[in-house]
């Protein structure tokens, strides 16, 4: 999965490397804002409440 | 074999980018939701204060409810879910602690503050003003709720007034235990005579088998008025003897 997105990249390898760090970069930062936000509230430490 | 090699590999990349994942997530739970979160009920604070001030201008921002004091009661039950209205010291938990409360105690809610369970009586009515805060995560207003004595000073803050409440004592409970934010903490029906307040946290931290209840009574109202601001908020944090 890797190697080929390896392959994918156009240029020489510094250029391949900042591309894919920027990659990585985009990937945690949508993560951030909108996959965990989603996903904590499922957690179940985060609970401080008393209901029934 | 080249094709068992590749569909090795493939799963071998699948647990790593797993694991990378799961970190992430632990490091935007423990670390970035405290940022975020942090700054954003520093300045919901702020601008609940700015709001109280005559003449105050429109600031943008989270909403604060600009309408007359809940603490007088009649209004208490218009204030909009996620609405910040008081701001809450605690002089144990640092000289600079000041967090909003905002009503209502979805999740939603209590990732910018603490939040007001919206059935409980207001701020210095007698009944239970009860709240709910997170203690880990999100700016974790009640991370240090087990540090509570009994005489530890909780102070609200309205437009109009200061509440100064004292802890009178703790307690752990399972989540289903409503009881503990009922008018008369503990004894759900009973008719309240007395101001109390309950907060409550989730507990062993980082769990959320039980909660940590703190039961306070008012103690001292200080109106705005009167030009004072309550003693405890003026001296510094009390030291803290562990027992």
């Amino acid at each position: 999965m890797y190697a080929m997105l390896w392959r994918h990249l156009p240029g020489p390898w510094p250029v391949r490397a900042t591309l894919a760090l920027v990659l990585a970069l985009v990937a945690i930062a949508l993560l951030f804002v909108w996959g965990f936000p989603v996903l904590a509230p499922l957690m179940p430490f985060n609970d401080g409440t008393v209901s029934q | 074999m080249r094709a068992l090699r590749a569909v090795v590999h493939g799963i071998g990349e699948l647990f790593i980018t797993l694991g990378v994942l799961l970190l992430l997530f632990v490091g935007w739970q423990l670390w970035w939701t405290d940022v975020v979160a942090g700054r954003a009920q520093e300045q919901t604070a702020r601008e609940l204060e700015q709001t109280w001030k005559p003449q105050a201008g429109g600031a943008a921002g989270a909403p604060v409810a600009r309408a007359a004091d809940p603490g007088k009661g009649a209004t208490l039950a218009q204030i909009p879910m996620g609405r910040a209205f008081a701001l809450i010291r605690v002089p144990r938990f640092g000289r600079d602690y000041v967090r909003p409360i905002l009503q209502g105690t979805e999740l939603s809610v209590l990732d910018e503050g603490v939040g007001h369970y919206d059935t409980s009586a207001g701020p210095g009515q007698v009944g239970n003003f009860a709240v709910a805060g997170h203690r880990v995560t999100y700016a974790k207003p009640f991370n240090q709720i087990a540090e509570l004595r009994s005489g530890d000073a909780v102070v609200v803050e309205t437009r109009t007034t200061y509440y100064v409440y004292r802890v009178v004592g703790h307690t752990i409970v399972t989540p289903d235990r409503v009881d503990v934010v009922a008018p008369v903490p503990e004894r759900p029906g009973a008719v309240p005579t007395t101001a109390m307040m309950t907060m409550t946290a989730c507990h062993p931290e980082f769990s959320a088998r039980e909660r940590y209840v703190v039961y306070s009574a008012l103690s001292q109202t200080v109106p705005k008025t009167s030009g004072k601001v309550p003693a405890v908020l003026m001296a510094a944090a009390p030291s803290t003897p562990r027992s």
